[in-house]
């Protein structure tokens, strides 16, 4: 398990966006927030689709799993870092996780679509460096780094 | 013509400053300034929304009107699919097209037919590999342009493949050169438009260098007209046969249309440009998985409800399925066949619209976007649009890109934030 630390120094602007626990209806805002913001910043498309991808999993994971969390970008010098945090469960099992197609979903959220067991590996995918810290019945943390 | 040519204008006459079309934009691109709307022409995707919500019908098109007929020898209509579903299900689509000589065209081509051409190079296109899923349509040129401004990382989903009206051109030209001996230059091409956002793909296209079309002429301007000569029509002239697409070229003039005609199971097809850009959001997620082709349309129904036809979207539609089942589901297009892939396709590279960039340089960007987060905090959040921005973090962008002062906002210390 990997001490997640967030590390705001160097960091050109900083966004924060909360997520709400099972509220489906507004998943995907944070997502769509920072696009446009990256957008602005004239950040390479590419890499705003990465970002979109994983930010959209793990808003859509804090809003299945945990009792609520927040979304962080931090834009650095030649990086991006999203710090994804919320308070709940945590995941007893990081490494039966990060397998693709595993998941502890309610049958609500797969009612909706979700809980395909992609989220975290499709994150991991997403970015350049992949970080996950997670403590029973406390909190989970993930941090993502993509290279400009 | 400058860099950003659009179709799309205001007639300040008539524009009474409200703000229906500042909030209906999808780019962003209306301010109201001194008491009339304006039309930021670098982000205007000529998708007519302001067109169809003007309550005062200050928006309008750049169209070309009939008198262009007299630079070419020989005049060639290309009446849009959409036409079939704009007048009554008594009126003989052939006669109808007929009306275009009394017009003053040479000749009329059906572009519903380009359609059946299409299908089987859009069906190679999806099945073929090497292709990002699910494939885009092109046949909505807002939703392209729309992708290119707001969505560029999706640009490498867009299928390269021209539109009907394109298609038709090319073909209906060769033709008719060799059938009458005209030059390139001496026949003119109109299309009969129902649409802005395909006037815009005439002058100043994506994806090809040069448009075969001349011109635009729109099915509002024209309405009138064909039904007059409709009426005047004599008794014992002949009609030429002019309708030759199946029931799925004809399909194309509404959403869903292209998506049958192929027959395909995994489509998407979505109208209206908020669920597109819903839809291409979601796309950009990777939300959208198991879908090989999307057909997006700016305009709810399709084609058929483009601003510059007349009849009610709804109601053509329904004509347009009608007669899609009505005519025979395939037609002859062996004599196309040997075409080479070329002919139908787009090639030149689909380039992003940066214009929603801050800045060139991402450290000023950067501190612009500071700014702007900063201005928001003391704006009231209401998005009134009094101030002629569509949302208060439009008025802070404004604001910052000196395109505006902070004094715009009227209800700024009137109205307590939340």
């Amino acid at each position: 398990m990997e001490n997640i630390s967030f590390n705001e120094e160097g960091s050109l602007m900083k966004l924060e966006y909360d997520v709400l626990k099972e509220d489906f209806s507004r998943a995907g805002e944070a997502s769509s927030k920072i696009k446009k913001v990256l957008m602005q910043l004239g950040i390479d498309s590419k890499v705003i689709r990465r970002i979109a991808i994983a930010t959209y999993e793990a808003e859509i994971n804090v809003a299945i799993h945990s009792n609520g969390g927040k979304v962080f970008v931090l834009v650095k010098d030649a990086k991006i870092e999203v710090l994804i945090e919320d308070v709940g469960p945590g995941i007893e099992n990081v490494d039966l996780a990060m397998t693709e197609g595993y998941s502890t979903a309610t049958q609500e959220a797969r009612n909706l679509g979700f809980g395909a067991g992609m989220g975290l590996p499709n994150m991991k995918r997403c970015s350049d460096e992949f970080f996950i810290d997670s403590k029973l019945g406390a909190y989970t943390k993930v941090k993502l780094v993509m290279n400009l | 013509m400058g860099n950003y040519w659009h179709s799309v204008i205001l007639d300040k006459d008539y524009c009474n400053g409200c703000t229906y079309c500042l909030d209906r934009c999808p780019t962003q691109a209306i301010r109201i300034i001194d008491g009339k709307a304006k039309i930021i022409n670098e982000r205007c995707i000529d998708c007519g929304e302001c067109l169809k919500v003007c309550p005062y019908k200050a928006k309008g098109a750049q169209v070309d009107g009939l008198e262009m007929l007299e630079k070419y020898k020989f005049n060639i209509a290309l009446p849009s699919i959409s036409l079939y579903g704009q007048f009554p299900r008594n009126y003989d689509i052939n006669k109808l097209f007929n009306c275009f000589y009394k017009l003053g065209f040479d000749f009329v081509y059906d572009v519903a037919y380009a359609s059946d051409l299409l299908v089987s190079r859009q069906l190679k296109k999806i099945r073929t590999g090497g292709l990002t899923k699910p494939l885009i349509s092109t046949f909505c040129p807002a939703v392209v342009r729309l992708i290119q401004l707001k969505y560029p990382s999706l640009i490498d989903h867009i299928i390269p493949l021209e539109t009907p009206m394109e298609v038709a051109a090319r073909v209906v030209r060769q033709e008719v050169m060799e059938k009458t001996g005209f030059d390139y230059e001496e026949i003119g091409v109109f299309y009969i438009t129902e649409c802005p956002a395909k006037i815009t793909s005439i002058k100043k296209p994506v994806g090809i260098e040069k448009s075969y079309i001349d011109g635009a002429l729109s099915i509002e301007a024209l309405y009138a007209k064909l039904m007059r000569a409709y009426d005047e029509l004599e008794s014992d002239r002949h009609i030429e046969t002019v309708q030759k697409a199946s029931g799925n070229g004809i399909g194309w003039g509404k959403v869903g249309g292209q998506s049958i005609a192929m027959g395909i199971e995994n489509y998407m097809a979505v109208d209206g440009v908020e669920e597109v850009m819903k839809v291409l959001d979601k796309l950009e997620s990777g939300r959208i998985t198991d879908v090989d082709f999307i057909e997006a349309y700016s305009c709810v129904t399709g084609c058929v409800g483009g601003p510059l036809n007349v009849e009610n979207p709804f109601i053509a539609k329904t004509r347009i399925r009608q007669l899609s089942s009505q005519y025979p589901q395939e037609v002859d297009v062996s004599q196309y066949e040997d075409l080479p892939d070329a002919f139908f396709e787009w090639n030149k590279e689909i380039e992003p619209v940066q214009v929603m960039k801050l800045d060139a340089d991402i450290k000023v960007a950067l501190q612009k976007m500071t700014k702007i987060e900063e201005i928001i905090q003391q704006l009231p959040g209401i998005d009134c649009g009094a101030c002629g921005a569509p949302t208060c973090r439009a008025l802070a962008e404004d604001i910052v890109m000196n395109r505006a002062s902070i004094e715009r906002c009227v209800v700024r210390g009137k109205i307590n934030k939340k």
